[in-house]
């Protein structure tokens, strides 16, 4: 049937884990340019105003950093549940709820914070992210409930609590009853890392989580135990590993994570709490992940990526009237070329037909 | 007007707005009989959505239209399915990427689009039963869409588990590499699972653009494609149980609105929940039985399979 | 093709032919070459929302048209209220751009942050309260529309019932609702007011399934605070009036459609740019209604009776000259407690921090 075939490789190629990228970016530039073209644009300018553009400057390159803190954040503890098979779709609503109590506390202290503030900031957000992850943990443990559907449900919960906040106990006494808090004060806000952009603490807090994912995964036995339950649950089983140990550890830590993301939104680069802090950070967050590979270095790299391509998607409107839709195709072709090339790390392309594959 | 009387409208309401997600979850549910998550829908809900729309303006013709949406859902997951089935790329994320990428063409081809008004599907009456009290509208009141939905729920439920198709679909889902042992086109069929998928999300979609609300909007589906897919987990990966949760949700979501209309002094957001609490109280509630679950969640959703591995 | 796109294709045209015509001049050897004035804009929505983003851009295509010659424009839509918006704001200014837009609420702070970074750019922010050197701010007095619009509901209304669609209970909606009812009951006493919260500026299906509720719960006419059209064309299906939002909604039920309140912003946007063109811009507030033309109302249905048009336009004459306000006192809260006084009209203050229903609606603001 068909005369191109994959056969499988003993090992994953080394090699092609560094060339597959490579090649999908090729692709994407490929076809960007004929879609570019198609619809009427210099191709080579939108290519520049996407990819380079954006990180001409040295603001641009914080931008970059700033827009992937809460995805790396995010996206790092989504990366060890599902290594564990923990399906965590709703660090959207965790990312929320950490936005919330994190953000809450700059509000309850307002006028007599200190040093202390923003250690207890972090801390709020973390708890908040983590008790709204212990939700689908306790209900899939406890009740068998997937936790895809409840932690998919709960974040329109979070969106509308957020909602439900800013209208109501967290809304400016001073700002003509506007669903938006007070800003917050300078000792409630993250500090900025590099002088001139809007890099903040969250970015090294982005990296110490990646750091201790890696550590976690690779040189625990918690890790180990994550990585066989993901694997061969019934070897795991066998082994005697507490699953359920495993789920509530993996769900409260990425509830954690991303309630820090939620909260260095907050407190970093808008400054108060409104009803809008994240535009879908935590569903493009498991993109990060899977692009990513579920490792940290991945991860890293995934979340620049997207972040890139989110912030080239803006340039290119602003300097040649890209319509946003055409942006939303591209990073969808982008994304499609990075998850189709990974095939080749596994698997050897051979031509002709040996015998009619599927 | 008594509170009562209101039993009736909330019931024709609630038919309604289940039928997109009913749609779309049906379609998903036999995706993922066949061992696939495909989280794409809301990407092809949408890309459905517009081309039904576009096509039936074009043509005038609503039933050219709603063809074409199912083909336009149907081309949208071939590439998540050549994407995961023949170049084994990740279920979940290519699923996501598809969503992206559906958002951003559907809007591209509507450009041309907005703000054109289009006539909805005329309604069902038959005199006599359609103005009985309390159950005429909701039953016999509909336009086609709303029965076809609903006929579709024993249709699927026939083929996966009354015809010998269905079995060898459930089969490849549960197990396959013994499928593939077997000598059944394991990528075959779940490539077909794939296309019906999406051709359900397009239909479930063009609902939106052309009979519910008719027009062409810009993201118009507004995150019911996660609906979607959360039902089918809802149901258990059970067709009749995804039309009783289609129910449960668009019942939920009309009831509060009404809650709202009579003045009942709870914050508006806070009523805004009920459909989403509701749905995992539910679950919660139906899921304590571990086995029967157990019994139905496909065993490889979501594994890649590759015929010589 | 539709009224936008050819609109779209005949300024493509228009602009080409500018771009032809400086180019020629250049290349013969013109030694005049005056760089033009970039004017920026920022969406919270897609420019093809046909509501309120729409009607911005319909502004910038206004300036364009009036000043092509002496400014270039750019857009970004679709940009949200978070962290994105400061750099979105901040790409503009650092381009080149000497005035910029900023289209919704939630870009305040964003834009003040950016302002403080480039004094040599003028802001114009839409909704605010915050101004600077370098920032304006504006917005329009659409409660005066919905006084309009709430005679003409008392008078055609037969139930005494009226739905009303809320986005969100922010003060510019939840005043709207007051100026309507205001109006509502002065010309029909034993009419009420019944809101539904949908908490989205833009959800056809939500707003569609919000007009069946009301209209189920006995509304006759659905007035909505909300973007998409879905509410005309279900007030449309059920035969009953409906009263559209931000745009002229009437093709949608072009049987149900009274009128609309409409945003226009085209006149705004000239004057604001010919205002830095000529050096005479100031960081002042602009708050214009009916008589600015910032508000208006669409053409109404010719379904509605020659008197009560006659009203209407009474009353939109006495809002222009200022023989009546939409909060003329005595206006009475949900417990019957005068709020304003006999003899007074609601200062602007009291309006923009609007949170409390007048007599006439039911329910209770959320909070």
């Amino acid at each position: 049937m068909s005369f191109i075939r994959l056969e499988p490789r003993g090992q994953a190629s080394k090699t092609m884990v560094y060339v597959t990228p490579l090649l999908a970016v090729a692709l994407t530039l490929l076809s960007g340019f004929i879609l570019f073209l198609a619809m009427g644009f210099d191709p080579l300018k939108a290519l520049y105003s996407f990819f380079v553009a954006p990180v001409t400057s040295v603001r641009g390159v914080g931008e970059l950093v700033v827009k992937a803190t809460p995805l790396v954040l995010c996206a790092v503890g989504l990366a060890i549940g599902f290594r564990a098979n923990v399906w965590n779709i709703g660090a959207e609503g965790q990312l929320t709820l950490g936005a919330i109590t994190g953000g809450g506390l700059a509000l309850a202290f307002y006028g007599e914070g200190g040093w202390w503030l923003l250690p207890m900031m972090v801390i709020g957000g973390a708890i908040g992210g983590a008790v709204w992850a212990a939700v689908p943990a306790f209900l899939r443990l406890r009740f068998n409930a997937s936790e895809i559907l409840t932690s998919l449900m709960l974040n329109y919960v979070a969106l509308l609590l957020l909602n439900y906040v800013v209208h109501g106990p967290f809304r400016d006494p001073d700002g003509f009853a506007f669903p938006e808090s007070r800003l917050f004060e300078a000792d409630a806000t993250l500090p900025i890392l590099w002088a001139g952009t809007r890099v903040h603490l969250g970015a090294l807090l982005a990296l110490l989580a990646l750091a201790g994912g890696w550590l976690l995964i690779a040189r625990t036995f918690i890790g180990f135990q994550i990585k066989v339950i993901g694997l061969t649950p019934a070897a795991a089983g066998y082994a005697g590993f507490d699953q359920k140990r495993i789920v509530w550890l993996t769900l409260l830590l990425s509830g954690a994570l991303a309630g820090i993301a939620g909260m260095g939104e907050v407190a970093g680069p808008i400054g108060q709490i409104t009803a809008s802090i994240s535009p879908g950070y935590g569903y493009t967050a498991i993109i990060v992940a899977f692009l990513g590979r579920l490792h940290p270095v991945g991860i890293l790299l995934a979340a620049l990526l997207m972040a890139l391509s989110f912030i080239g998607g803006e340039a290119a409107q602003i300097a040649m009237g890209l319509p946003k839709a055409i942006t939303g195709v591209f990073q969808g072709m982008l994304l499609f070329f990075l998850l189709a090339s990974d095939v080749l790390i596994r698997y050897r392309v051979r031509f002709g037909a040996r015998r009619a594959a599927a | 007007m008594s509170d009562l009387a209101l039993i009736g409208p909330i019931l024709a309401a609630m038919f309604a707005a289940a039928t997109p997600l009913l749609f779309a979850a049906l379609g998903e549910l036999v995706v993922e009989k066949s061992g696939v998550l495909n989280l794409g829908v809301e990407g092809m809900m949408l890309v459905g959505a517009v081309c039904g729309f576009a096509v039936t303006v074009q043509t005038g013709s609503a039933v050219t239209g709603f063809l074409v949406a199912a083909l336009a859902g149907a081309a949208t997951a071939s590439l998540f399915a050549v994407l995961t089935l023949f170049l084994l790329a990740n279920q979940v994320a290519t699923g996501l990427a598809l969503t992206l990428f559906g958002v951003g063409l559907s809007a591209l081809i509507g450009q041309g689009f907005v703000g054109i008004p289009l006539e909805g599907l005329p309604k069902l009456h038959i005199p006599g039963l359609t103005d009985l009290p309390v159950v005429g509208q909701a039953l016999f009141g509909q336009d086609i869409m709303v029965y076809l939905a609903i006929a579709a729920v024993p249709l699927v439920h026939l083929f996966l588990y009354r015809s010998r198709a269905g079995l060898v679909l459930r089969a490849v889902g549960e197990n396959h590499t013994a499928a593939h042992a077997l000598g059944y086109k394991v990528l075959r069929i779940r490539f077909f699972a794939i296309l019906f998928g999406g051709a359900m999300a397009g239909l479930g979609g063009a609902f939106l653009s052309m009979d519910y609300t008719p027009m062409w909007a810009e993201n118009m589906t507004s995150g019911r494609g996660w609906i979607a897919l959360a039902l089918v987990v809802f149901a258990t990966w059970k067709p009749v149980r995804a039309m009783l949760g289609a129910w449960l949700f668009g019942g939920v979501t009309i009831l509060q609105l009404h809650v709202q209309g009579l003045g009942i002094d709870v914050p508006s957001q806070l009523l805004s929940m009920l459909p989403y609490l509701a749905t995992v109280l539910v679950l919660v509630l139906i899921s304590r039985d571990v086995a029967r679950i157990r019994l139905n969640a496909p065993a490889c959703l979501g594994k890649l399979f590759h015929p010589d591995a | 093709m539709n009224r936008r796109t050819m609109g779209k294709t005949v300024l493509g045209l228009a602009g080409a032919a500018i771009a032809l015509s400086v180019g020629l001049g250049a290349g013969m050897g013109s030694a005049f070459a005056q760089e033009k004035l970039k004017v920026g804009f920022v969406y919270v929505g897609p420019v093809s929302d046909h509501g309120y983003s729409y009607q911005h851009d319909q502004g910038r295509l206004a300036v364009e048209k009036a000043l092509g010659d002496k400014v270039t424009t750019t857009f970004v839509e679709n940009v949200p209220e978070g962290a994105d918006a400061e750099r979105v704001i901040e790409q503009l200014a650092a381009s080149g751009h000497k005035l910029i837009f900023t289209t919704s609420f939630g870009f305040m702070n964003p834009t003040l942050k950016v302002a403080k970074r480039h004094p040599d750019v003028k802001f114009e922010h839409a909704t605010g309260y915050k101004r600077a050197e370098n920032v304006a701010t504006y917005s329009g007095r659409f409660y005066e529309g919905r006084t309009v619009v709430g005679a003409i509901a008392g008078k055609m209304t037969k139930s005494n019932i009226i739905g009303y669609i809320g986005s969100y209970p922010i003060p510019e909606v939840v005043g709207g609702i007051n100026a309507f009812t205001i109006a509502l009951r002065e010309q029909n006493p034993k009419a009420e007011v019944r809101v539904v919260w949908v908490n989205s500026w833009y959800d056809p299906g939500k707003e569609a399934e919000a007009a069946k509720a009301l209209i189920d719960q006995g509304a006759d006419i659905i007035v909505q605070h909300t973007d998409s059209p879905a509410p005309i064309q279900t007030a449309q299906e059920r035969g009953l009036w409906s009263v559209g939002q931000s745009s002229d909604m009437t093709r949608f039920g072009p049987k149900s459609h009274l009128t609309a309140i409409v945003e226009d912003w085209n006149g705004y946007y000239v004057d604001r740019v010919k205002a830095v063109l000529d050096g005479s811009w100031k960081p002042i507030d602009t708050w214009g209604g009916i008589s600015t033309g910032m508000v208006e109302l669409a053409p109404y249905n010719p379904a509605i009776p020659a008197d009560v048009v006659k009203m209407a336009d009474q009353i939109k004459a006495d809002i222009v000259s200022g023989k009546r306000h939409s909060f003329q006192g005595p206006v009475k809260d949900q417990s019957g407690k005068v709020v304003i006084p006999e003899g007074k009209t609601a200062t602007d203050e009291q309006i923009l921090k609007m949170d409390w229903y007048v007599e006439g609606v039911q329910g209770k603001v959320p909070k």
